[in-house]
């Protein structure tokens, strides 16, 4: 019989203490990594033939200018080379929606976790009851259908009939286009898309806030904080992991904005509200310009891949303080 | 909710697992054909929306006049229908028959999907073109090739609320741009209407339709480049706009309009551009003290050219997949499809116009007053120019429009950006017309 693996006692200098490990050593031709290799191959064969090979495909496809009339005959398509990711930087319309897209990550993210923060302290708050209740009505939008959403805040922002204009006329604005209005669209959406997704957010936060031990508040307040000293010194960098993972999650879902332009506006007006993922899916799924809609692909997930990793820098150096 | 990461790789997945599964799919087919003879013939026809679902309770009959004929109906919905027609075909599982929009034949013909069908009809003595809107059947016929047989019609007209253009002293409907201009200035003075006409922006039915009235082509030498900036394009879309620019139409695109028939019954605007489904619409949803008030009537024609002008030649089509192998048994489904009594009862179910004149008779169609201006529109119709870019250049025309409508560029200027965006688009459609 084989004698067990040696332990080894390392230091883990984060946390100051010292832990076990367990060091395997791994044999190549044994029977154990044999089998591991069986148990791993459907696995793996599935994410080769679903994910790297199409992966593999699109990246070769952006690379031509594959259409409608390739698909009645390979010798249709041509290759291109980079000829599609050059006429992309030449393409007023991507740039519109490149612009777009930033402009909605950049505001819509940061204004989604703030009202989600803000949200889950108010339901943290001592003084508040029914906290099911409410935790449940602000998680309800996030788990509506996009689409009955869309048709209800159409109405919201109608803007003869429209709630929110009826309420602006009360204090004296005038009646705002907010769906036909190039410089009101996008706004229009961005809220629409907080409202829609700060519950889930919320959750996160909520759940956070909840281990946050006691006594660090109690002990603040004996040694004189007031309540905005003590969420800027103990809740807030409590909740540094929390708030990072949420960043990230927040911002690489908004990148890839679509449902929301897809089904309020279809981009419009003047294409102030079309997103790069939109764009993406008229060229290829509606125009059928698959190479070119790949190559839009891959220059979205450049961005994406960028942004995530801005996010872990900063992510990191907030995870410094828990 | 933003589509996550996961969704976007799931559809390129799907579009790849769909390949295998209908590459497996044909095969097994395949081996089933193969086991033995069989002692009838299975047509396969995929017909889509209301359509599809219909045409299912004509089959027995057809069935019952071909005994040795069995006819399997797929209904498909028209979001999906146009990707899974393509996809069957990369798949090599087209079916026999399909229900195609007339303006999608150019397409699947340029990728050799269609059987053409001109010997077929030249032997028949069910499919007679002359009974058929010439217009409409004009669509089916590409590079002098018929590829369809029109199955049921579709067009644009004016719908206007006669009590107001009345109370205005408009008492005939216009016949000619100027009069119809004049005639919806009118109904605003008289401040019973808002404005003279429901334009959406973001439709490109309405500025093609008044294009192709003043005599353009669209596209010139043989669908190879754009003719935006010629003068007969350039004329109509400068009265398009200006219905925007005299405050005749709001500029407001079709998905700011919640409610289209309550703001038709408030007088919101007089009149509207739209299909012949609005007449059971209007019928339902207007109230009863408006049912009198309202009518249709064919597009006026611009300034000394005939009336009524003309209008887009729309519908679906009937055709056969050039890879059926049951040619001959799905040109009798076809016939059958066409014949007057079968287009006359496919019209009271479905509601839909059909495509002979004949049958417009049998189902005493031309009873209603809408029905006979519908009936006179469809006699003055043209297809939209028959190449696969055709969608993708149309909604062009419609954000051009917008563009200069909210003031962001001169017309002279956006029609040269129109013709240089659409001939860059037909670049492809050039290389390979070079190479034939």
């Amino acid at each position: 019989m084989a004698a067990r693996p040696p332990l080894t006692r390392r230091t883990d200098y984060d946390r100051e203490r010292t832990v076990e490990y367990e060091v395997v050593r791994l044999e190549p031709a044994s029977a154990q990594s044999r089998a591991a290799w069986i148990f791993l191959a459907p696995a793996l064969g599935l994410i080769a033939i679903f994910f790297l090979v199409p992966v593999a495909a699109s990246l070769v496809l952006s690379l031509t200018d594959f259409d409608i009339y390739a698909v009645a005959s390979l010798h249709n398509a041509r290759f291109v080379g980079l000829g599609n990711y050059v006429r992309l930087f030449h393409d007023p319309i991507f740039w519109k929606a490149l612009g777009n897209t930033f402009y909605f990550a950049l505001v819509g993210g940061p204004l989604t976790v703030a009202v989600s923060l803000g949200a889950a302290l108010l339901l943290d708050a001592k003084m508040v009851r029914w906290k099911g209740f409410f935790r449940t009505i602000y998680f309800a939008p996030f788990v509506t259908t996009l689409v009955a959403v869309a048709i209800v805040w159409k109405y919201l922002y109608h803007p003869q009939y429209g709630l929110l204009n009826w309420a602006l006329a009360k204090v004296g604005v005038h009646p705002i286009d907010w769906l036909g209005d190039p410089h009101w669209a996008m706004p229009a959406i961005i809220v629409m898309a907080v409202w829609k997704n700060f519950g889930y957010n919320m959750l996160i936060f909520v759940a956070a806030l909840q281990s946050v031990p006691e006594e660090l508040y109690e002990a603040a307040e004996l040694d004189g904080a007031g309540p905005v000293a003590r969420f800027w010194h103990i809740t807030l960098p409590m909740l540094g992991p929390a708030l990072a993972f949420v960043g990230v999650v927040t911002m690489i879902g908004y990148f890839q904005l679509f449902a929301e332009p897809y089904v309020m506006t279809a981009g419009g007006p003047l294409r102030a509200t079309t997103s790069v993922v939109l764009y993406m899916y008229e060229e290829g799924f509606r125009w059928w310009r698959m190479g070119f809609a790949a190559s839009i692909a891959f220059v979205l997930f450049v961005i994406i891949a960028g942004a995530t990793l801005v996010q872990r820098r900063f992510g990191a150096g907030a995870g410094e303080h828990a | 909710m933003p589509i996550t990461k996961g969704s976007v790789a799931n559809r390129e997945t799907w579009t790849a697992a769909t390949r295998v599964l209908v590459a497996a799919a044909s095969l097994t087919l395949f081996a089933c054909v193969g086991s033995g003879p069989r002692d009838h013939v299975e047509l396969r026809f995929w017909g889509m929306g209301r359509e599809g679902e219909v045409v299912g309770q004509m089959i027995p009959e057809f069935e019952r006049l071909h005994p040795g004929i069995k006819v399997r109906v797929q209904q498909m919905p028209w979001t999906a229908a146009h990707e899974k027609l393509l996809t069957s075909f990369v798949g090599e599982a087209t079916p026999d028959v399909a229900q195609l929009g007339n303006t999608w034949v150019p397409e699947f013909e340029a990728i050799g999907a269609l059987a053409p069908l001109g010997g077929h009809v030249r032997a028949s003595a069910v499919v007679d073109s002359a009974d058929y809107f010439r217009g409409i059947w004009d669509t089916n016929v590409v590079n002098d090739t018929l590829f369809g047989i029109p199955w049921y019609v579709d067009t644009r007209l004016v719908f206007y609320r006669k009590d107001l253009f009345a109370a205005a002293g408009v008492a005939e409907p216009p016949r000619t741009w100027s009069a119809w201009r004049d005639a919806m200035r009118k109904v605003q003075r008289t401040g019973k209407a808002k404005w003279g006409i429901l334009l959406p922006t973001n439709e490109w039915a309405q500025p093609v339709a008044l294009s192709l009235q003043a005599g353009s082509p669209i596209l010139a030498q043989g669908g190879r480049y754009g003719a935006f900036s010629d003068s007969a394009f350039a004329r109509a879309f400068h009265f398009y706009v200006s219905l925007y620019r005299d405050s005749i139409a709001p500029t407001v695109s079709a998905s700011e309009i919640s409610n289209l028939y309550q703001e038709f019954a408030r007088g919101t605007f007089a009149s509207f551009i739209s299909g012949p489904w609005q007449i059971g619409e209007l019928k339902n949803r207007l109230p009863d003290s408006l049912q009198g008030a309202w009518a249709a009537m064919p597009l006026p024609a611009p300034d000394g050219q005939p009336y009524p002008g003309l209008s887009l030649a729309g519908g679906s089509s009937v055709v056969m997949f050039a890879g059926s192998e049951h040619k001959r048994e799905a040109w009798q489904l076809i016939e059958f499809l066409s014949e007057p009594a079968q287009q006359a009862k496919f019209a009271r179910l479905t509601g839909d116009l059909p495509a002979r004149e004949s049958a417009w008779k049998l189902a005493k169609l031309d009873s209603s007053a809408a029905m006979v201006a519908f009936l006179e529109q469809l006699r003055h119709v043209a297809p939209t120019p028959k190449v696969p870019e055709w969608e993708n250049i149309a909604t062009k025309v419609f954000e051009t429009g917008e563009r200069v409508v909210r003031g962001r560029v001169s017309e002279k200027d956006a029609l040269a950006q129109l013709d240089a965006e659409v001939n860059a688009m037909l670049e492809k459609r050039r290389w390979l017309l070079a190479r034939r």
